[in-house]
């Protein structure tokens, strides 16, 4: 009754979209009016302040204490170490090793391995990184979405889950034509995550139930319900006691890019269209608009005639869509021999620290999910060659994330000046 | 519309009639018409015995048959009242009493486990105990919880609290061999996560939520890198900590059903019982929490009348991880034994939902964990004696119990206003 409601006629859509905009500006404090002027300014302002070095000078930082980790632990460098005084050449020797032997070995996994003779499985562990990353930039932007509207969906890993078991259903339950089943089986996935993810976004539009402890409680319950779904015939491989899955059907898989010989398949193409489409989503759309709108003030935006829990619901269906995509990259993709309740892998987690690295940003997601999923490739091989387990990835990985998002204290660490230090010498 | 109705029924009705709210009813609809379908419908003809006593105990109470299918009919027919009655008085603009919810609540329980262990005999006071063990960590982690929110820190770092004081009290509880050695450590611990997150969160204004998330990543990163390098290769050295021993309370603990329960643990849990009442007391009625809850509420209307805001938030911070810390404590020193690998499983998780499903109470997240551990211990329980439920439903429940609270009964909870805000002086 006390809401206004809008007279314009449908087809004057961009004036609407304007009076909106204009209206949102109004209340928020942000003025997004000359939002092309706004974002050169920001963009010329980031690199003269340096953000890209910060940025940099960041994964530089967390490196440098992993690689004190890595050096710590190791046993030749604490042998070194007990005969500093008579040989300190040794200690510093057996650190160079340890440090540079450990990260060689994430290079050559994640990127590219120069021992090999030829450039075609040298160049190999790049496409493990994009293998890596393809479920990781889905996920994290799932996650980024969400985020946007001031949301915080913890529910990745709840939402591959069941994204999971609808994909991996459709895979090899289903008898369908050879392009045909791999598209139902993706489209499948993602309305198994969008289920789940609205479910926490429902139950906050209604009752107001933080989103947080929702989504938390939904990652066990999807987890319990795969458990138990894979000890029934509607998901167990009926010929084996195992709780997995039977293996995705020949026609639902997502083909290898590049042939047999590399694992990189189609689904990495797929989160390349998905990431346009976040961009387009949450930068141009009228829908988008709406998500920042509430993002920055929910109360603003009601104001404004944003219907604010219709936004709720629809963002977790779109957050849970992206986790949905994930896991449909994984059980038709990557891990097609059929799956267990351990499909997440912790990606629904590790989407968090993406979207947290790529600031929420379609492309910065993307790019994270890239990073991350060097990391993880890199990771792999440096635990099968040098014995450093894989956690100390994740270490530099959240190092990272907390460094970027202080570059106060990398400015400190590096002696840069602080912004704004220079005006102040001026005045005094 | 609100106003015309405020001006005819003059005193409270104005807000009273728009707040009104059906959930109780419907909740308590839902809950008779599963009972008359489980319960009643899936009965099993047989008695369910409640034991209520063990062979410490100074007098020995008899066993309970409970005949399932009546217990069920019986259930479904108070819950139905219930449901009727509370609808009625609803439409009435009366307010429920608060026991009505508390004692449907129990009906539904008491019809649960008599369907789901018919035939069987359920040892109640072993059921107690173990939901309280199981509680232990969630209540140290709330309780860390609380005080952190309440001081305006969201603290979603309690499971690398948790995380960091299981580790350090299993190496420093095997290097010193003394156990309180281990439990101040993982104070310590706790408390050196909680440095980090104020660094962070205080000094360099990073969002709270991130900071949280991105250092329960660190602490589980960093104790598995430390796990596999340093303790698996010599657990006998590093992981293998002395753990504290049950301290049985003479007389308290001859008392049936709470003696077993409350006063035949370890020394870990009776410091519990202390801090939760101190930190009940001290949030209200010490002038330590006032300034708290003012900084968590106001920080500029405490910063002007001469609170240090960054202070009072960076030691409470501090205080809400040394408790924390001690919670992972028990769980090497009294639960597993030993530190393994993410061995808190989640629970910072849990104790996060217990403190939000708590209202950033201390005594109503203490609750909401026991009620967690509850639910948890319920499904070992059962799996025991025998359920007609899948096992994976049964561990399901807590989770789907905490949905439906915080969906239907909690409603819209409202943290300390400042919670999450960064407070810049000036």
């Amino acid at each position: 009754m006390s809401e206004p409601t809008p007279q314009k006629p449908e087809d004057q859509k961009p004036e609407d979209l304007k009076a909106e905009e204009a209206a949102v500006t109004e209340t928020a404090t942000t003025s997004e009016t000359n939002q092309d002027t706004v974002r050169w300014t920001n963009a010329f302002r980031e690199i003269a302040s340096g953000n890209a070095l910060l940025s940099l000078l960041a994964v530089v930082l967390a490196i440098l204490i992993g690689g004190v980790l890595i050096a710590f632990t190791d046993s030749d460098v604490q042998d070194a170490a007990g005969y500093f005084f008579a040989r300190p050449g040794d200690l510093f020797a057996a650190i160079g090793s340890a440090v540079g032997g450990a990260y060689l070995a994430l290079f050559q996994g994640s990127i590219y391995d120069f021992r090999r003779d030829d450039f075609l499985s040298a160049i190999k562990p790049l496409t493990q990184t994009l293998v890596f990353a393809t479920p990781l930039i889905a996920a994290g932007l799932g996650v980024a979405i969400a985020f946007r509207v001031g949301l915080f969906n913890i529910g990745g890993r709840g939402q591959i889950i069941v994204g999971a078991a609808f994909a991996g259903y459709a895979s090899f339950a289903w008898d369908l034509p050879i392009v045909i089943h791999v598209t139902v089986a993706v489209i499948m996935g993602i309305i198994g995550g969008a289920l789940w993810g609205a479910i926490a976004g429902l139950l906050k539009a209604r009752t107001g139930a933080h989103e947080v402890i929702v989504t938390i409680m939904l990652n066990y319950v999807a987890y319990y319900l795969i458990s138990f779904l894979l000890r029934t015939d509607l998901l167990k491989n009926p010929g084996s006691n195992n709780p997995k899955t039977p293996p995705a059907a020949e026609s639902a898989v997502l083909q290898p890019i590049f042939g047999d010989g590399f694992k990189l398949h189609w689904g990495f193409v797929l989160v390349v269209a998905a990431t346009v489409v976040a961009w387009w989503l949450i930068d141009r759309s009228s829908l988008g608009f709406k998500f920042r709108a509430v993002g920055l003030n929910p109360h603003a935006a009601r104001v404004a005639g944003v219907k604010v829990e219709r936004i709720y619901i629809y963002v977790m269906l779109i957050a849970g869509g992206y986790a949905g995509l994930a896991a449909s990259t994984e059980v038709l993709g990557t891990t097609t021999s059929g799956f267990t309740s351990g499909v997440d892998a912790g990606i629904g987690f590790d989407a968090i620290t993406v979207a947290l690295l790529g600031r929420s940003t379609p492309w910065g997601t993307f790019a994270a999910g890239l990073l991350f999923g060097a990391f993880k490739a890199g990771g792999f091989t440096m635990q099968a060659s040098q014995g450093i387990p894989i956690d100390i990835v994740l270490v530099v990985q959240s190092l990272i994330v907390l460094f970027i998002a202080a570059p106060p204290l990398v400015r400190a660490v590096f002696r840069l000046p602080q912004p704004g230090a220079r005006a102040k010498k001026v005045v005094s | 519309m609100t106003f015309t109705k405020t001006s005819e029924g003059k005193s409270h009705a104005g807000s009273k009639i728009d707040r009104r709210s059906w959930k109780l009813p419907i909740a308590f609809a839902i809950v008779s018409l599963i009972s008359g379908v489980l319960f009643v419908g899936f009965a099993e003809d047989a008695p369910t015995g409640f034991n209520l006593s063990t062979g410490s105990d100074l007098f020995q109470l008899p066993v309970i048959h409970l005949p399932a299918l009546a217990t069920g009919v019986v259930v479904t027919i108070l819950t139905a009242l219930i449901a009727v009655g509370s609808a009625f008085m609803i439409s009435q603009d009366r307010a429920v009493p608060k026991w009505i919810p508390i004692v449907g609540a129990i009906l539904a329980l008491t019809g649960f486990l008599t369907w789901a262990a018919a035939d069987e005999t359920l040892r109640v006071p072993e059921l107690l105990a173990g939901s309280l063990v199981l509680a232990v960590p969630l209540i140290f982690g709330a309780l860390g919880g609380v005080i952190s929110e309440r001081v305006g820190v969201v603290n979603i770092a309690i499971e690398a609290q948790l995380l960091a004081g299981a580790f350090v009290s299993a190496v420093v509880g095997t290097l010193t061999g003394s156990a309180f050695a281990g439990l101040f450590a993982a104070a310590v611990a706790g408390m050196l996560v909680s440095f980090l997150l104020s660094v962070f969160a205080i000094k360099y204004l990073v969002n709270q939520i991130i900071v949280g998330v991105v250092i329960n990543v660190l602490v589980s990163g960093l104790t598995g890198f430390l796990y596999s390098t340093w303790l698996t290769d010599n657990p006998e050295q590093l992981n293998n900590p002395e753990g504290f021993s049950t301290l049985a309370i003479p007389l308290l603990s001859g008392i049936p059903i709470i003696g077993p329960v409350l006063f035949q643990q370890t020394l870990i849990v009776y410091l519990l019982y202390v801090i939760v009442a101190a930190v009940a007391f001290a949030l209200y009625r010490t002038r330590w929490g006032l300034r708290l809850r003012a900084v968590g509420e106001h920080p500029k209307a405490a910063d002007t009348v001469g609170i240090n805001v960054t202070l009072t938030r960076f030691w409470n911070v501090a205080l809400a991880g040394a408790i924390a810390g001690l919670g992972g404590a028990f769980i090497t020193l009294s639960q597993t034994g030993q530190f393994g690998k993410d061995v808190t499983a989640g629970a910072g998780f849990i104790a996060l939902a217990a403190v939000i499903f708590g209202r950033w109470d201390p005594i109503k997240a203490t609750l909401a964990a026991l009620l967690f551990g509850f639910a948890s211990n319920l499904q070992n329980a059962l799996s025991v004696v025998g359920s007609p439920v899948p096992s994976e439903f049964m561990l399901m429940l807590p989770y789907v119990v905490t949905i439906i609270a915080v969906a239907g009964l909690v409603g819209k909870s409202r943290p300390p206003a400042a919670s999450g805000t960064p407070y810049i002086k000036g």
